[in-house]
C-alpha cells in the first residue's frame, strides 16, 4: 500500500515520462485491470489496450499539474479503466447498454475520461495532419517541436547550408500542418 | 505582419526570446488589432496541441518499450484461465446427477396461507420438540390474536377502520413512493380472495389494489389506495437491470412473523431450479412468509424477489431475477397507460453500513396480508 504522497510522487513521476513510475504503475494495477477486462467479455489483448489507454489518461492528468484523485491511484485506476472498457464495448455494441449501467460506479471519472477523448481526438488530427505532410517536413517538425532539437543541429542533420534556411523550410512545413489540423479540428467541432 | 515572421514573433514569445521592449511592442500590437491577437491565439493553441501531440506520441514509446520489457521478464501479459470455463466443464460432468436430484426435489413457495390454522392442524405426533415449538408458536399467536383483538377494538373505538384478519401472510416492498407502488409475488397477492392489504413495521394497514398480476413471472404489482398513508422518502435502492453474479453477497428483509427479519447470504447460482433462468438461487435459509422479499446487494441493488425454496435440501433459495420485476412493470404500462409507475434510481444504501442499511430499508418492506 502506498501512502498518498507516494502515490503523488508516481503521478509526477509518471508525467515527467519516468521510467521507473511507469514500471512501477505497471506492475502494481495491470493485473487488477486485467481481470476486469477479461472478466467482462473482452481478451488478454483488449486488457493491454485499456490498460495503455489508462496509463495516458493518467499522464494527461500528471501533465495538466491535476494531481488530486480524490481516491487512492488503485480506486481510480479501476474506475477509469472500467468506464474505457464500457465504452468500448458499449461501442462494439458486445453489451446492451442495460448491461454496462449495472456495474457500480467506485468514484466518478467521467470528466477526466471526457476530457481524455477530447485529447485523444485531437491527437489523432494532428498524427493524420503530420503523416499527410510527407518528407522532409515530417522529420523536422518532429525534430524541433517534438525533439526540441536546436535549429542548428537540425540544418546539420538534415543538410540545411545554414539555421536560417532550414528554419524557413520549416516555416513552410508549419503553415502546411497547421493548415491540414485546422481544417480536420475545425470539421470535428 | 507575413505568417512567417507572426511564426517567428510567437514563438520567441513563447519561448522568453523577446527582448523587454519587443515584449511590449508586441503586445502593444495585438492590443491594438485584434486581427493579429487571433492570429497569435490560434498559434498559441496550435503549438500548445503540437506539445501535447509530441508529449503522448513520445509517451506512447516509452509504453511500448516498457511493456516489451515487462514480457520478456514473464510477466503475465495473458489472461488467466477463466472460471466459467472450469465451472461448465463441471457442469457437463455432473450434469446427469444434477438432472436426477434435480427431478425428485421439489421447490416450495414460501409463503403462509391461513397461519393460525396451519398451526393448529399439526399432527401431535411429532417430537416433543416439535410439540413444544409449535405450542410456543400457537401461544405467541393466541397472543397475537389477542393483541390484534385489543388493536381492533382501539381502531374502532377512535373510529378507525378495523384491521383485518389475515388468512395468509407474505412480504413485499415498495419501488415507487410518489404512486405507492409495491412489488410483490404474483402466489401472494393472488391468494386473497376478498380483501388484500399491506402492514408496515409499525403494523399500521393499509387497502391495496392489485394493479397488475403476472402469474408466468410471479410478480404483482399492488398500489396503495389509503389515503392515511405517508408518502416515503425516495426509494434508496436501485433495481438491477442484468442478472446478479455468482458469489453475490445479499440480504433480505421478510415476515415470516409478526416482525421484520432479517437473513443474509450469497448468490449460488445463475439460474433456478431446473435451470429456470425466471429465477437465480441464492444460499441462505428463508422462511415461509418471505415471499415477495427484496434480496439486496452489499451495495444497496436490489436483485430479486425472494419466491421459494427447495423442499429437501437446506439453504437453497430461489429469487425472481429483479430484470422481470422491470418488465413486468412495462407490461403492466402496456395494458393501462395511465399507470404511473416511475422506478426511481438513487444509490441510498450504497456505502452504509449494513446495520444502517436495514434501518433505511425496513420502511420499504411491507407484510402482504389477506382474506
Amino acid at each position: 500500500m502506498n501512502t498518498l504522497e507516494e502515490e503523488k510522487a508516481l503521478l509526477e513521476g509518471l508525467g515527467r515520462e519516468d521510467k521507473q513510475s511507469i514500471e512501477k504503475i505497471y506492475r502494481e494495477h495491470y493485473n487488477m485491470v486485467q481481470s476486469l477486462v477479461t472478466n467482462n467479455s473482452g481478451t488478454a489483448d483488449d486488457a493491454a489496450d485499456i490498460f495503455q489507454e489508462l496509463m495516458i489518461v493518467l499522464f494527461e492528468k500528471a501533465r495538466s499539474g491535476n494531481l488530486e484523485l480524490h481516491c487512492q491511484l488503485k480506486t481510480y485506476i479501476y474506475a477509469v479503466s472500467k468506464r474505457l472498457w464500457l465504452k468500448k464495448l458499449s461501442h462494439a455494441h458486445r453489451f446492451s447498454q442495460t448491461e454496462v449501467e449495472h456495474m457500480e460506479e467506485l468514484v466518478s471519472v467521467e470528466d477526466d475520461v471526457e476530457v481524455h477523448e477530447k485529447k485523444q481526438n485531437d491527437f489523432t488530427i494532428m498524427e493524420t495532419a503530420m503523416s499527410k505532410i510527407g518528407e522532409p517536413c515530417k522529420s523536422l517538425l518532429e525534430a524541433y517541436y517534438i525533439q526540441k532539437k536546436q535549429m542548428q543541429a537540425i540544418a546539420a542533420d538534415f543538410g540545411y547550408t545554414n539555421a536560417d534556411n532550414a528554419k524557413t523550410q520549416k516555416y513552410k512545413c508549419l503553415v502546411r500542418l497547421k493548415k491540414l489540423f485546422f481544417a480536420q479540428y475545425k470539421n470535428a467541432e | 505582419m507575413e505568417d512567417a515572421l507572426l511564426i517567428d514573433a510567437v514563438e520567441r514569445f513563447v519561448n522568453g526570446e523577446m527582448t523587454p521592449q519587443e515584449k511590449i511592442y508586441f503586445e502593444d500590437l495585438r492590443k491594438n488589432n485584434p486581427e493579429l491577437d487571433q492570429a497569435v491565439v490560434e498559434h498559441l493553441f496550435f503549438l500548445n496541441e503540437l506539445n501535447n501531440f509530441g508529449a503522448t506520441k513520445s509517451f506512447k514509446v516509452s509504453l511500448h518499450e516498457i511493456q516489451n520489457k515487462l514480457a520478456d521478464e514473464g510477466f503475465a501479459f495473458k489472461a488467466p484461465i477463466a472460471h466459467r470455463a472450469k465451472l461448465v466443464q463441471l457442469w457437463d460432468k455432473y450434469k446427469k446427477t444434477v438432472a436426477v436430484a434435480a427431478s425428485i426435489a421439489g421447490v416450495v413457495s414460501l409463503f403462509i396461507a391461513s397461519v393460525v390454522s396451519a398451526v393448529s392442524k399439526k399432527d401431535s405426533n411429532n417430537t416433543t420438540l416439535l410439540v413444544n415449538k409449535l405450542d410456543a408458536v400457537a401461544q405467541k399467536n393466541v397472543q397475537i390474536e389477542r393483541k390484534l383483538n385489543k388493536l381492533e377494538a382501539d381502531a374502532i373505538a377512535e373510529g378507525k377502520k378495523p384491521l383485518i384478519v389475515s388468512k395468509f401472510s407474505g412480504t413485499g416492498f415498495m419501488v415507487d413512493v410518489n404512486n405507492n407502488y409495491i412489488i410483490t409475488n404474483a402466489h401472494v397477492a393472488l391468494e386473497a380472495k376478498h380483501e388484500l392489504i399491506v402492514e408496515n413495521k409499525k403494523g399500521e394497514q393499509f387497502a391495496v389494489d392489485a394493479v397488475y398480476v403476472d402469474k408466468q413471472r410471479d410478480i404483482a404489482i399492488l398500489r396503495i389506495n389509503d389515503k392515511s398513508f405517508k408518502k416515503l422518502a425516495p426509494i434508496p435502492f436501485q433495481i438491477r437491470k442484468s442478472n446478479a453474479q455468482l458469489g453475490e453477497q445479499i440480504y433480505m428483509l421478510g415476515f415470516p412473523k409478526q416482525e421484520i427479519v432479517y437473513d443474509e447470504g450469497y448468490v449460488s447460482a445463475r439460474n433456478g431450479h431446473n435451470l429456470d433462468t425466471l429465477y437465480c438461487q441464492l444460499s441462505t435459509t428463508a422462511n415461509a412468509g418471505s415471499s415477495g422479499a427484496p434480496v439486496i446487494t452489499k451495495n444497496g441493488d436490489l436483485i430479486g424477489v425472494l419466491t421459494s425454496k427447495k423442499t429437501n435440501t437446506q439453504g437453497v433459495v430461489y429469487a425472481i431475477k429483479s430484470a422481470n420485476i422491470l418488465r413486468a412493470i412495462e407490461e403492466a404500462k402496456k395494458l393501462d397507460p395511465n399507470a404511473s409507475i416511475k422506478i426511481t434510481t438513487t444509490a441510498g444504501l450504497k456505502g452504509l453500513k449494513r446495520e444502517d442499511q436495514i434501518a433505511k430499508m425496513e420502511n420499504y418492506v411491507f407484510m402482504i396480508k389477506g382474506n
